[in-house]
């Protein structure tokens, strides 16, 4: 399956190889530098190459290429999956995924690695076995380990590897046990030029952060339930009892988890909180331009939209803009002419606006596209699909836990065309 | 010369040996010199007794590796420290003997005893680490060494070491495939294991090893299927890809009567005049041969079991799933997978162009799965270029008669992106909805006329190329475009546009008389400044008009053809040579001549724009080679359905297999009962806990179906547990019976005290299990009386048997070893005077798919002594009679058991909402009904439960309603629902429904019942 990994920069530098079966030489990345350089920007160097005797299946996060190569069939998915979950492997050791972390830990790096794949196969994934196999770095340990010469490698297979929960060690144990579940719903939609909704969709996620000893086994039901439309589950969740009574009962890992991604049905309208209004004008005689733009509340529930920020891509013609917005900080990179304005909180009684003239390079016909606007925010408690956490109790263990719910929305792919 | 200090060093044993030699070597450059020292202070690192700088050494020798940087030199250093105490140290030295063991095989040696010492650890750890290296090691000599250690691994008591030694199979393998049989060996008998850790990396090995032998999946696949949802997640992608390929060989196509009837319908849909009655024909008859399709239950059973991993939050097991539905399920059951599909859309944007190109596949196929969300398909302008493209290609899919409005005017935004690649391909896009949908045609080809006068010469050229292959389909309406277009000819540069433009011209000169010499004109001027492609089809051009109007066009003609004859490229001049002998004519020219006009001015088909994910899907969906439209290297072809189904009963388990297991593991694998897939209901406490989750079969529990029941419980549970104890060890065949065994209990409980009385033995024997030799008891009491009377039927009469007598009655009991058979019990009474040897069955004449279990031989029978033993048969859900005969020592009978259809069914128990749900899909062709009047003595609640319980093996379903009597029973080979309402109106007026997709079956079952009752 997969046989070696190159981690590439962003100035093309392979700062970490490791292989599973023989050795592939690094020179099979020139594949690699050479889509990459027909690819005008990272994200669209395309994730398979194929090379005379070998395929190489990339993922980019983090500014870094993680090139897999493999020799024979495999889905591509399964590599591409195993990518991403390797990268989010560092991120929950180093806290972030850099090339600067990346170097500084690469011998963890290494054992991490060595204990994912065996022979190219996935051996152990879940982040609580790794962790009981390879302890994470901290301070602390790194002081202890020279001063006891004790290892940051275990020696006892974890209890998790064997048992029908592995994605939960035992014996955890903590003084103040805590349950907290954040409800994020998403909202994907693309608003076209008159305001109205070409396509709108909520997306939520509900994360957990569970702290609780022993063996709690939890289960959370909804008001509505009927509101999600298609789930996907963390392994931890009984799919059977979900199907049966839409209760979601599982026993959950230690601390930071997925609990759980829905969809919202599309029969369900999908309430747009914010509303854009937008004067984008070139002229087709002068060099000048009129920019105006104004961001304002629309179907809020009562609640304050917070964090908003506008981005957009402007036409290559604009050479520079002239902007004074009513409030928050705005920059326009002349370079890759991206506009940003970091609006913060909206006031209902004063809407913020950005208003200003842009300049176009002279002798250029005017462009043909407006440019799209995307839009950031974010709503403290509320989850705009009105889905609501009915309850949630332990069972199998004695004590009694804290527990707590919290409730976001967020703009996902927010899109409004001008 | 990496590895000469290294056995300079191993000779001298002190490192300062070497440092002068390379210190002051000339050769060596700076860094490389340095690089030399910082290698002799690891190396006396390594060599100190200090853990920590040891463990520091290798440390920055791990480094080195990961850098790319060459350590090799340091092996002796390294392979010394593989007996390491430090936990740590010896991980790391792991880590680099793996890495350089190849390239130092000799010394590499000398670590070998280290693991195989550490292949006896107790520390299962330790046992699987010290494989996993012994076998990363690429050296060919230790082959024999690896080959014993896999072995001894394979049947180690943790199944962590038995896992390892699935990983080491393919590496062994790789290294030296002559061993391939022995490690089938080791792979069959892996595949056997129970435990869901090992078992997708065995099919792994298995996918690498020996693909080809689907044999040794038959015995296994059920338990595969029950085993998946509890399998971590990569394995679950590896399974399913194999038993997507191993269904496909096994099962027949449930959509081979679809798939006639669609492609004739498409057929019509598209109109193609060639459609030949003939062949129409043939279709219908080769329809009307086949025979209606029956699903295998294992294929439901794989569908079944896979579709819950839909919801997986791995991305690769969704598209695993999703290929298995669109390559094995019906159509019907298809759609399930789009909703998943879609969702992986919100993930990484890799895993949206893996995703994207399938679906790009399948929306070809079946349009229809994702019309539904076809805005989520919308392009976002943030879209990286690669994934707008394949978005674009499903829109254009998707579109259809009804949603084509809102897609062109989706489109029309997506024209004016700054993006100029996706822009062309958007154009094309616009093409190929035109070409498709007629009603759109016009409305497409103004718009593409339109951005003619678009400023970004790339976004004309492509409008010009797609406008070309447009007209083509009714030239004559358009001469108006194709003036236009022949202005573009001063200004537009792209090759590809100028070459359409000219192609144009000369194909509709007649349309545009005055305009196409006049264009020759231009382009004789330009001609040599031309692209290649472009002087082709200026050539052409030519040509044609000299054919059409040579008055105004023969001097162009040749002087063109002279300057291509002396063109550098030698297509155009060949090109050149070949147009004058033919369209100029001379004495020497040919007969061709006449034809030339013929020949340039054929009548020309209009190109097809088709979508390049056609015919993708003959790769197996979510596949590399699909996504490259390539085959890979060791890419297992996918085969297509067989025409006649194999035999299905290579699947059944029917020894249960004694795997010699200490005490020691049994009770740890008793601790590891899988997850979901519990087959063994009610034993731990979170089981007790949800109880709901555990059965996909809707049956309450038993404690509330009746009160006996419930203390019956409590008395029996520790025979229970006994029980429990044994289906750990039988395996296999617990697994399989899954919801059966769980009936099989509750009954047990139920008839428990009948059971005492009687005395007969219970089945506590492993033997017990698939035999019930019951010698000389009354076996008729066996049955609880709710059943009523039990009927006998005589098998054998003692006349003709020449003084045996053998009767046989469906004791309703689930047969152990194969729920898909019906349990005959047998009585044979021996009435003669002399003793009857070994009676046995032999010689089955059977229907296609019927099959026999037969009892074992009874060895003896004393006169006037009555023996009893059970027989299983398959019946295949048909009351055909199953033949054989009877032997003894001496005579042969020809016998027959014919079923009464009431006995092919097994009672399942359901609550009335669910009884009313699938009532609810069982309506049409599926329900009987039938008015009856009741007689006097059935007319009481008891009477006619009776009567319908013993006419047909049925469970009774509660009702609310009064008057109203609900039964149901899945019948035993096929498994569907059977499902029975008698509603008493007034008097004796009643009517009976049975619901059953089995329509022979519901027809039988209601004559057979109606007859009970009028009894």
């Amino acid at each position: 399956m997969i046989h070696s990994l190159f981690l590439i920069n962003a100035s093309g530098d392979i700062f970490l190889e490791k292989h599973w079966k023989s050795v592939v030489s690094r020179s099979v990345c020139d594949y690699f530098f050479e889509a990459q350089e027909r690819a005008s920007e990272a994200e669209n160097v395309p994730p398979v190459i194929s090379t005379p005797h070998h395929y190489l299946l990339s993922v980019y996060r983090h500014k870094i290429f993680f090139v897999a190569v493999i020799q024979t069939e495999v889905p591509p998915l399964f590599v591409i999956e195993f990518l991403h979950r390797v990268v989010d492997t560092f991120q929950d050791y180093f806290g972030i995924c850099s090339e600067v972390m990346i170097k500084d830990n690469v011998v963890v790096v290494y054992e991490v690695l060595e204990e994912m794949l065996d022979n190219g196969f996935p051996l152990a994934t879940e982040s609580n076995i790794l962790k009981e196999l390879i302890k994470p770095p901290t301070i602390l340990r790194t002081v202890v380990n020279t001063i006891t010469g004790s290892t940051n490698v275990g020696d006892q297979l974890p209890t998790g590897q064997l048992s029908v929960v592995p994605w939960r060690r035992t014996g955890v144990k903590y003084t103040n046990n805590e349950a907290y579940f954040d409800v994020i719903e998403e909202i994907d939609a693309i608003i076209d030029k008159s305001g109205s909704t070409i396509t709108a969709e909520i997306q939520g996620v509900i994360d957990a952060c569970v702290k609780l000893t022993g063996m709690p086994d939890l289960t959370l039901s909804f008001m509505n339930p009927r509101l999600l439309d298609d789930v996907s589950f963390h392994p931890c969740v009984r799919f059977k009892r979900w199907e049966s009574e839409r209760i979601l009962s599982f026993i959950p890992p230690d601390g930071n988890f997925r609990l759980l991604s829905y969809h919202v049905s599309a029969q369900n309208l999908v309430a747009i909180p914010v509303y854009v209004k937008h004067n984008i004008n070139f002229r087709d005689s002068s060099s000048l331009g009129r920019f105006e733009i104004t961001v304002g509340p629309k179907q809020t529930m009562g609640k304050t939209i917070e964090g908003v920020m506008v981005t957009s891509q402007m036409p290559k013609g604009v050479l520079n803009m002239s902007l004074t917005p009513s409030q928050g900080t705005h920059i326009f990179d002349p370079v890759t002419k991206l506009l940003t304005w970091d609006v913060g909180k909206i006031n209902p009684q004063k809407l913020p606006s950005l208003k200003g003239s842009m300049n176009l390079q002279a002798g250029t016909s005017k462009p043909d596209e407006n440019p799209t606007i995307n839009l950031q925010f974010k709503i403290q408690q509320l989850a705009i699909s009105g889905l609501k956490v009915n309850r949630l109790d332990m069972y199998g263990e004695k004590y009694k836990p804290f527990k707590g719910i919290k409730y976001m929305t967020k703009a996902g792919k927010f899109q409004v065309r001008t | 010369m990496a590895a000469s200090p290294a056995y300079g060093e191993e000779k001298g044993g002190s490192s300062s040996l070497g440092e002068p030699e390379y210190g002051h070597d000339p050769a060596s450059g700076g860094i490389f010199a340095s690089d030399y020292k910082r290698h002799d202070d690891l190396k006396e690192m390594l060599d100190s007794n200090k853990d920590s700088l040891k463990l520091e050494a290798m440390k920055r020798i791990v480094a080195m590796i990961a850098r790319g940087k060459n350590a090799s030199d340091l092996f002796p250093a390294v392979v010394k420290n593989v007996a390491c105490k430090n936990i740590e140290v010896k991980k790391l030295v792991y880590v680099y003997l793996v890495r350089y063991a190849e390239e130092q095989q000799d010394l590499a040696l000398l670590s070998i005893s280290t693991f195989q010492r550490g292949l006896k650890d107790p520390n299962q750890l330790i046992r699987a680490s010290a494989l996993r290296v012994l076998s990363s090691i690429r050296v060919p000599i230790i082959v024999p060494i690896m080959m014993l250690a896999i072995k001894e691994a394979a049947s180690d008591m943790s199944p962590y070491v038995r896992k390892t030694a699935a990983h080491a199979i393919p590496k062994l393998y790789s290294l030296d495939s002559d061993q391939k049989d022995q490690l089938i060996e080791v792979i069959e008998k892996l595949l056997a294991d129970k435990t869901t850790l090992v078992a997708g990396s065995v099919v792994m090995a298995f996918e690498e090893v020996c693909p080809e032998r689907i044999d040794l999946i038959h015995k296994n696949y059920r338990k595969l299927c029950n085993l998946l949802i509890d399998v971590e997640e990569w394995g679950q992608v590896v399974i399913i890809n194999m038993l997507t390929r191993y269904a496909r060989t096994q099962f027949l196509s449930p959509n081979q009567n679809e798939s006639l009837l669609e492609e004739s319908a498409e057929k019509a849909f598209y109109g193609s005049e060639e459609e030949d009655t003939k062949d129409a024909k043939a279709e219908a008859a080769s329809l009307a041969k086949r025979k209606p399709y029956v699903m295998d239950p294992d294929h439901r059973l794989l569908l079944r079991n896979t579709k819950p991993l839909l919801q997986s939050r791995n991305a690769a097991v969704v598209m695993a799933v999703a290929q298995l539905y669109f390559h094995l399920a019906p159509k019907a059951e298809v759609g399930v997978i789009a909703k998943a599909l879609v969702r992986l859309l919100r993930s990484h944007s890799e895993v949206q162009y893996v995703v994207l190109q399938n679906v790009a596949t399948m929306s070809i196929k079946r349009r229809g799965m994702f019309e539904p969300y076809l805005k989520s398909f919308y392009i976002r302008s943030t879209d990286p270029t690669q994934i707008k493209i394949l978005k674009l290609e499903v829109l254009t899919n998707l579109a259809n008669e009804t949603n084509i409005s809102t897609i062109l005017r989706e489109f029309q935004t997506y024209i004016r992106s700054m993006d100029k690649d996706f822009v062309a391909a958007t154009i094309q896009a616009i093409g190929r909805c035109a070409t498709n949908i007629g009603k759109v045609r016009d409305t497409c080809l103004n718009g593409l006329v339109q951005l003619l006068s678009n400023r970004d010469e790339l976004v004309v050229a492509e409008s010009v190329v797609v406008i070309k292959k447009l007209l083509q389909m009714q030239p004559a309406q358009h001469s108006e475009i194709i003036k236009h277009m022949a202005k573009l000819t001063d200004n537009i540069q792209v090759p590809m546009a100028r070459a359409s433009i000219l192609w144009l011209i000369g194909e509709y000169c007649e349309h545009v008389p005055k305009i196409a010499p006049d264009v020759l004109r231009k382009m004789a001027k330009s001609f040599t400044n031309e692209e290649d492609i472009v002087k082709l089809q200026v050539i052409n051009l030519a040509a044609k008009l000299y054919l059409t109007n040579s008055k105004q066009s023969k001097l162009l003609t040749q002087y063109v053809l002279n300057l291509a004859k002396y063109d550098q490229n030698y297509d155009i001049r060949d090109r050149a040579r070949f147009i004058r002998q033919l369209i100029v004519p001379t004495e020497k020219s040919g007969a061709l001549n006449k034809y030339a006009k013929k020949l340039f001015l054929a009548q020309k088909p209009a190109p097809i724009l088709e979508s390049s994910f056609k015919d993708r899907d003959h790769f197996q969906l979510g596949s590399l080679s699909h996504l490259l439209n390539a085959k890979a290297v060791g890419y297992q072809e996918l085969p297509d359905w067989p025409d006649e189904a194999p035999d299905p009963s290579v699947r059944n388990v029917e020894v249960p297999e004694w795997t010699k297991c200490t005490s020691r593991e049994k009770r740890k694998e008793k601790v590891e009962k899988p997850f979901y897939s519990d087959s063994e209901g009610e034993s731990g406490p979170t089981e007790s806990a949800d109880s709901g989750e555990s059965h996909h079969e809707p049956e309450s529990d038993s404690e509330e179906s009746g009160s006996s029941s419930s203390s019956g419980t409590s008395s029996s549970s520790s025979e229970e547990e006994d029980e429990e104890e044994e289906e750990e060890g039988s395996g296999e065949q617990s697994e399989e019976k899954e919801g059966e065994e769980e009936e099989e209990k509750r009954k047990k409980r139920k008839e428990k005290g009948g059971l005492r009385k009687a005395g007969s033995p219970q089945p506590l024997s492993p033997m017990g299990w698939a035999w019930w030799p019951m010698l000389s008891c009354g076996p008729w009491q066996l049955l609880s009386p709710a059943f009523g009377a039990v009927r006998t039927y005589e098998l054998l009469h003692r006349m003709a048997g020449e003084g045996l007598s053998v009767e046989y009655c469906f004791s309703r009991r689930p047969f152990p070893g194969d729920p898909h058979m019906v349990a005959v019990q047998i009585q044979i009474s021996n009435n003669t005077d002399a003793e009857v040897k070994s009676l046995r069955v032999s010689e089955p004449k059977l229907l296609a798919g019927m099959r026999i279990q037969e009892f074992p031989e009874i060895e003896s029978l004393a006169p006037g002594d009555t023996a009893s033993v059970v027989m299983g048969i398959d019946f295949c859900d048909s009351t055909q009679a199953a033949n054989f005969q009877l032997c003894t020592h001496t005579r042969h009978f020809y016998v027959s058991i014919q079923p009464p259809v009431g006995e092919l069914m097994a009672p399942v128990f359901m609550s009335e909402n669910e009884f009313r749900k699938e009532q609810g899909k069982l309506t049409g062709m599926s329900e009987i009904t039938e008015k009856l009047t009741l007689p006097e003595k059935c007319r009481s609640d008891h009477a006619i439960v009776q009567q319908v319980t013993s006419a047909a093996n049925v469970g009774r379903v509660p009702c609310g309603a009064d008057n109203e009597y609900r039964f149901a029973a899945k019948t035993v080979t096929s498994g569907s629902l059977v499902l029975i309402t008698l509603e008493w109106r007034e008097g004796a007026a009643a009517q009976l429904t049975v619901n059953s997709e089995k329509m022979v079956i519901g027809t039988m079952l209601v004559k057979d019942i109606i007859q009970a009752l009028a009894q």
